[in-house]
Order: C-alpha cells, then sequence, then structure tokens
C-alpha cells in the first residue's frame, strides 16, 4: 500500500516520513499533498507563541491531556531553534510531554526551524497540512522561543495563544508593535509568581487601548505546572473558535492563510529559479566587482538580474 | 536541500542519570545533526513511538540503572514490529564488557561505555545511519 492511502487511514509513520520529505525538500512530499490536499481543512489549528521558558512545552502538554478526555485526536508540531552555524538543533520540547507519548491518539513531530526567521519553520505549514490529512481534530503548533517580531505563526493558527510570564519588563514592552499585537488569547504563566497581577493589568491595558474591536482578547492566569488555569484556557479557545466562526471571520482568514500561502510558495520557486540560473553566480560576482569599486549599485544591480532571468 | 541526520537521544529505565545523554545530545549537535531529546524515565515503547512520529534515523539511548539487557533490545523489536526496522539503534552507558556481545546479537549496533570520544559516536553514526531512497 502507498503512502498516501496510508495518510489518509491515519498512519504515523506514513505521516512522519511525508513530513520529512517536505522538510528536506524531497519533491514526494508536495506530490502527496498535491493530491490529498481536497482532504484537508478538518483540523482546528492552535498556535501557542511566547518568549523562551514561558512554559509552552508544559502549557501545551495539560491543553492536550485535557482535549485528550474528550476524545479527540491530537497532533503537535513543536518548533525549536536550529543553530545558525552548525545547522545542528537540540528539540527538546518532548521532555514536557512524555506521558503523551504514550497516547496512541497523539502525534508529536519536533522541528527546526532551519534557518527560517518567523518564529516556526518553512515546513510547518505543509506539515499541518498531512496531520490535517491524517485525520487529527486538532493541531497545536508550539513556536520557538520568540522575542518580539516572530509572528507567522497567525497565518497558519486558527487561534494564537500568547505566553507570557510575569517580570519580562515594564509596559512599554506591551505597547510596541509585534508579538503582543497577535494574540487571541493572552495567558500569564507561572501565575505564582510575584508581579503576576500586574503584567495581567499591563496587558488588559493594552488590549483597553485597541479601542473597539469584535473580539476582546481575554487574559488568564494558568500554573501550566500544577495544571492550574487550564480549563479557563480551553473556555476560552472554544469562545474564540465560535466567535470566528459565528462572524465569518474563519472563512476570511482561511482565504487570507491560502492566499499568503501561494505567495509564500511563488516567492521560495522565484529564488530557485534565481538560484539555478546558470549565470546568476558570474553575474553577482561581477556585480560584486564594481559596486566594490564604487561604479554600480546594488540596486540596480538587482533589477538587471531580475530583467536577465526569464520567468516563464 | 541537504538533509540532516536526526537522532532520537533517549534514557530508558529508571536511573536519573543524564549528563552523559546530555553531553552526546549537544555533541550531535555540534556536528550538524538534530537531536530529538526525551528525558529521562522512558518505557521502550515511548521510545519506539517518539522515533516512529519523530522519522529519526537513529536511536542513542544512554542507561545506567543495569538494565540494559533488557529495555535496549525491547526497543529494537517494537520497532520492527512497526517495519522500522532501518533504524541504528545504538547505546551508551555504564555497560559490563560482558554483556556487549549479547546486545549487538539483539540488534544494538554499538555499545559506547564511559570514556569513549563523542567524536567516536559521531563518526560511528555518519557512516551507519541507513541511506533514503
Amino acid at each position: 500500500m502507498d503512502v498516501k492511502a496510508k495518510l489518509l487511514e491515519g498512519n504515523k509513520r506514513a505521516a512522519a516520513r511525508i513530513i520529512t520529505w517536505i522538510e528536506s525538500g524531497d519533491p514526494r512530499g508536495y506530490e502527496c499533498l498535491k493530491d490529498l490536499y481536497a482532504h484537508a481543512g478538518h483540523a482546528y489549528v492552535i498556535g501557542i507563541t511566547g518568549p523562551p521558558g514561558a512554559g509552552k512545552s508544559t502549557l501545551t502538554d495539560q491543553l492536550v491531556k485535557r482535549i485528550r478526555k474528550t476524545g479527540k485526536k491530537v497532533s503537535i508540531i513543536a518548533v525549536d531553534p536550529t543553530s545558525p552555524f552548525t545547522g545542528g538543533a537540540i528539540l527538546g520540547d518532548r521532555i514536557r510531554m512524555n506521558d503523551l507519548t504514550s497516547d496512541a491518539g497523539v502525534f508529536i513531530r519536533s522541528m527546526g526551524a532551519r534557518g527560517y526567521l518567523g518564529g516556526i519553520s518553512e515546513a510547518t505549514a505543509p506539515a499541518i497540512k498531512v496531520l490535517d490529512i491524517m485525520g487529527s481534530d486538532v493541531i497545536i503548533v508550539e513556536t520557538v522561543g520568540v522575542g518580539q517580531s516572530e509572528i507567522d505563526i497567525v497565518k497558519h493558527a486558527d487561534t494564537t495563544v500568547m505566553v507570557t510570564v510575569p517580570g519580562l519588563g515594564d509596559d512599554i514592552q506591551t505597547i510596541k508593535a509585534g508579538i503582543m499585537e497577535i494574540g487571541d488569547v493572552f495567558v500569564v504563566n507561572k501565575a505564582d509568581r510575584d508581579g503576576a497581577k500586574r503584567t495581567v493589568l499591563e496587558l488588559e491595558a493594552m488590549l483597553d487601548f485597541n479601542g473597539e474591536s469584535p473580539w476582546r482578547p481575554p487574559v488568564l492566569q494558568a500554573i501550566a505546572q500544577q495544571g492550574k488555569g487550564i480549563e479557563v484556557l480551553i473556555e476560552a479557545i472554544e469562545k474564540h473558535e465560535q466567535f470566528l466562526r459565528e462572524s465569518g471571520v474563519f472563512e476570511a482568514h482561511r482565504r487570507r492563510n491560502i492566499k499568503s500561502e501561494i505567495l509564500e510558495l511563488i516567492k521560495k520557486a522565484v529564488m530557485i529559479r534565481v538560484n539555478d540560473h546558470s549565470e546568476t553566480e558570474q553575474m553577482l560576482d561581477a556585480y560584486v566587482d564594481q559596486i566594490a569599486a564604487h561604479e554600480q549599485n546594488p540596486f540596480t544591480a538587482a533589477e538587471q538580474i531580475m530583467a536577465h532571468i526569464q520567468f516563464k | 536541500m541537504e538533509r540532516p541526520i536526526r537522532v532520537l537521544v533517549a534514557k530508558p529505565g529508571l536511573d536519573g542519570h543524564d549528563r552523559g545523554a546530555k553531553v552526546i545530545a549537544r555533541a550531535l549537535r555540534d556536528a550538524g545533526m538534530e537531536v530529538i531529546y526525551t528525558g529521562l524515565r522512558q518505557t521502550p515503547e515511548q521510545i519506539a513511538n517518539a522515533a516512529i512520529q519523530e522519522d529519526v534515523d537513529c536511536v542513542a539511548m544512554s542507561i545506567l540503572s543495569g538494565a540494559h539487557n533488557t529495555l535496549l533490545p525491547k526497543v529494537v523489536h517494537l520497532l520492527k514490529e512497526e517495519g522500522a526496522d532501518d533504524i541504528l539503534v545504538i547505546g551508551g552507558g555504564v555497560i559490563p564488557d560482558e554483556d556487549i556481545p549479547g546486545l549487538k546479537e539483539e540488534g544494538i549496533q554499538a555499545v559506547f561505555t564511559p570514556g569513549t570520544p563523542t567524536q567516536v559516536t559521531v563518526d560511528f553514526i555518519k557512516s551507519h545511519v541507513t541511506p533514503r531512497a
């Protein structure tokens, strides 16, 4: 039986192998997705993001245990950073998810970011589709520990949960652009620590500034390690899903995501075409010489190289 | 695009000493591999499940509890049951010399005892993982 039929049956080994193909640029990965794409779209995708050490993995572990009680099948994609020097990585998110490894209704895949800077990896979006086709009801994507601007998760998640902890900085941090703007639900984890209330208030104040919007993100407290605050978090996610579906935003988001997915693929294809073009390297070297000699500039160089490459 | 070798570093059994496993994990990372580190006290079933979901090329187990003759072969058998016997399985830790031939017969392809330079393990993995079609 071939790998596509196995994936449709929910075979984990098939899913794992197809994800590896996608990650490594093996064309068989996209071939599978092309044929099976119509089977995707059933799973609800939850993004878990936040700074390193905020408790994303522990929270994910707790969240999945509760969701599993409802019988839903859950898949997790956990992304950790890749070394920019060696290309190696230590993917350690499974450490917090030990019990889940024995649960037949759970699939966990760790991914190295492999040079991709958006907080996930390039293969994360297609891997979500693979796990969707496999029959997952819920897919949780845990991003790398993020700083301030890694926000790609919103392009692929229906609900984004922003996890933070007390004491990361004053309230000016909360009004900066970027990561603080993307939460549909905020969780202040490790809420037994000093300053938790203050962090909640600062987040609430930031959200007040946003003015009238049809969805006001709730700010919750949790102590993930003790399993506290998880029920409330699940309720908040469900409420957000209900809001998305009733308001029509769900459909609009998914359409927007499809568009950005196509654009991403085009960008990638353009770069491959540029790199593969036989004369690119030669032209680049020539322009570098000219620019170094102050006879040319990079803007003109880029325009001329682009004009030279045929895009059929 | 070159595919990095993926290795599951696991601690089967009940001992809580993971210093060695962490040193190996770091060495493999520095050799450009993707290391999935699963932490302490893993059952053979958990290790086999994780190896399949992570689609690894190699399972490296560190064990200091003395239960190696039971636990390491169990992982090999479970992988075989799943049709994943192309995964390279190696072991390390405090394992008496006289147990090593038996473990190799059971499909643990190498056993690295204390004092082995990490580079030896790195080189072994690089030269013994099954190339993929």
